[in-house]
């Protein structure tokens, strides 16, 4: 089944076009990292697909449902009502977490299932407990975000999303603001996500990650998506820009 | 006069005016969360009218306001002002104009919050309510507590206003001892008063400040 289906989607700012026609559809399972060069567009992809900004052409749907349409030239959204059933599938990890300064580690991973979603508490909080044990993170449920590190604090969030049970999980480059021995222990929580076939999309920098983990990898350049492809297909058969890209990283 | 009824006669006032300090606190707090909504509202007109409140009320003195706020009802309604009022007319002045301060104070805690904690509630299916009350206004309250402590101290020392109205609070109250007595030894003891309620303000504003710090 289609978890995810973005097709001819365009966005501007001010006079720039900074998302040009791109369509990506993903499946149930499948782990897409999208790699590229900065500023070309990749989180602003991720901001469309999450709807934190609204798209101006193209059409969105998640599980078959439709999110957003084109109509006329202009892009329609769905009646708040259903947007807030679709957004429940799916949600998203940032570069630099936005925990909630002022809950704990267990109230940062519960209070959304309790509040958002209705669960009772106590199941709530079972739920979180588990999350943070699965995630290494027990014996820190009682403390606040400033008191971790990087890399705790991103797998907090990491839990956060999870907590509500999405069927997609979106991450913008969900390393990039940590420590290289950091970035270590949220790349295993990922891969271990993969393993329990959690559909990912992911931003990331990471090559190496991204070659070993993807089902697909998109390479997205100027607004559009210049090539894709499993990591053999990419790694394997780059076209020139791909190759100048992943030059970079292996220099 | 005897020390004993000078500090009786200065402790009537005393209660004056932390009648009216309290008072004021109790409407204006929420009163300029209220007008800052307005003030950081997308609707035109809202925002331009509590622009324009929020500047006439910081840009004119509290005692024309509070003669304007008093003498108000005759001149623009007819109604015939009783005694009874001379007191309301005062808090009220004091939370109209309060309410403008706190206004900007909140405005200024709002949006220095980072956009990503909106962003991250947004994700997390909070609705617009739930954000502002549960994510953005526990860690606004902590941003603008020593703005608050500021206005706060202020306001103890602007209760003495309220004369103008010949509500006898405790500035007053010193005077009209100091005046009868010939000595100025009454102004010195409201001083003091003045002096430790503020003490008790700061105090308590430390004790808030202690207690949301454990997060940062
Ligand atoms: N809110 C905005 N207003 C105006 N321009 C924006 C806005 N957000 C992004 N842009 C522009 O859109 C382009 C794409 O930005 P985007 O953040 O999507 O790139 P990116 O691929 O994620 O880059 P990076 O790898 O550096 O994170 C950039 O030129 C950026 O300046
Ligand atoms: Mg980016």
């Amino acid at each position: 089944m289609k978890y995810l289906e973005i097709e001819h989607l365009k966005k501007t700012f001010d006079n720039l076009q900074v998302l040009k026609d791109i369509s990506l559809s993903v499946e149930e399972g499948e782990v897409v990292s999208i790699i590229g060069p900065s500023g070309s567009g990749k989180s602003t992809l991720l901001r469309c697909a999450t709807m934190l900004e609204r798209m101006d052409g193209g059409s969105l749907s998640y599980l078959g449902e439709r999110a957003a349409w084109e109509e006329n030239g202009t892009c329609v959204y769905a009646p708040k009502s259903e947007l807030k059933r679709i957004r429940k599938s799916y949600g998203l990890v940032f570069q630099s977490f936005h925990l909630f300064p002022h809950f704990s580690v267990l109230k940062n991973v519960m209070d959304a299932p309790v509040n958002v979603d209705h669960v009772p508490k106590a199941e709530a909080r079972l739920r979180a407990e588990k999350l943070l044990g699965q995630l290494g993170l027990a014996d820190k449920k009682d403390a606040y975000p400033h008191q971790l590190s990087g890399g705790q604090q991103q797998r907090v969030s990491i839990a956060r999303a999870l907590a509500l049970q999405p069927r997609i999980l979106f991450f913008d480059e969900p390393t990039s603001a940590l420590d290289p021995e950091l970035t270590g222990e949220v790349l295993k929580v990922i891969r271990e996500l993969a393993r329990e076939h959690m559909t990912m999309i992911i931003v990331t920098h990471e090559m190496q990650f991204a070659r070993e983990l993807s089902d697909r990898i998109i390479f997205m350049e100027d607004g559009v998506i210049r090539q894709q492809g499993t990591p053999q297909e990419l790694f394997g058969n780059p076209d020139e820009r791909v190759r100048e890209f992943i030059g970079k990283f292996q220099a | 006069m005897d020390f004993g009824m000078m500090v009786a006669q200065l402790g009537e006032g005393m209660v004056v005016t932390a009648e009216i300090f309290f008072l004021t606190l109790l409407f204006s707090l929420p009163l300029g969360l209220v007008i800052c909504f307005g003030r950081m509202s997308g609707h035109f007109l809202l925002r331009t009218l509590s622009k324009i409140y929020i500047s006439v009320m910081r840009g004119t003195p509290l005692m024309l306001q509070l003669i304007v706020v008093y003498f108000s009802p005759y001149y623009v309604f007819g109604i015939k002002i009783s005694a009874a009022y001379r007191f309301t007319a005062v808090i009220l002045a004091f939370a109209l104009n309060y309410a403008a301060y706190f206004a900007e104070i909140y405005r200024g805690g709002i949006e220095s919050m980072p956009v990503g904690q909106y962003e991250a509630a947004q994700v997390l299916g909070y609705n617009r309510t739930q954000t502002f009350f549960r994510i953005i206004l526990p860690q606004v309250v902590k941003r603008i507590l020593p703005s608050v402590t500021n206005e706060t101290i202020t306001l103890v020392k602007d209760t003495s206003l309220a004369f103008v109205l010949a509500v006898v609070e405790m500035f007053t109250a010193a005077k009209q001892i100091a005046a009868k007595e010939t000595t100025i030894l009454p102004l010195m003891a409201a001083g003091v008063f003045y002096y430790l309620f503020n003490l008790a303000v700061a105090a308590f504003m430390e004790y808030l400040e202690k207690k949301m710090s454990y997060y940062r």
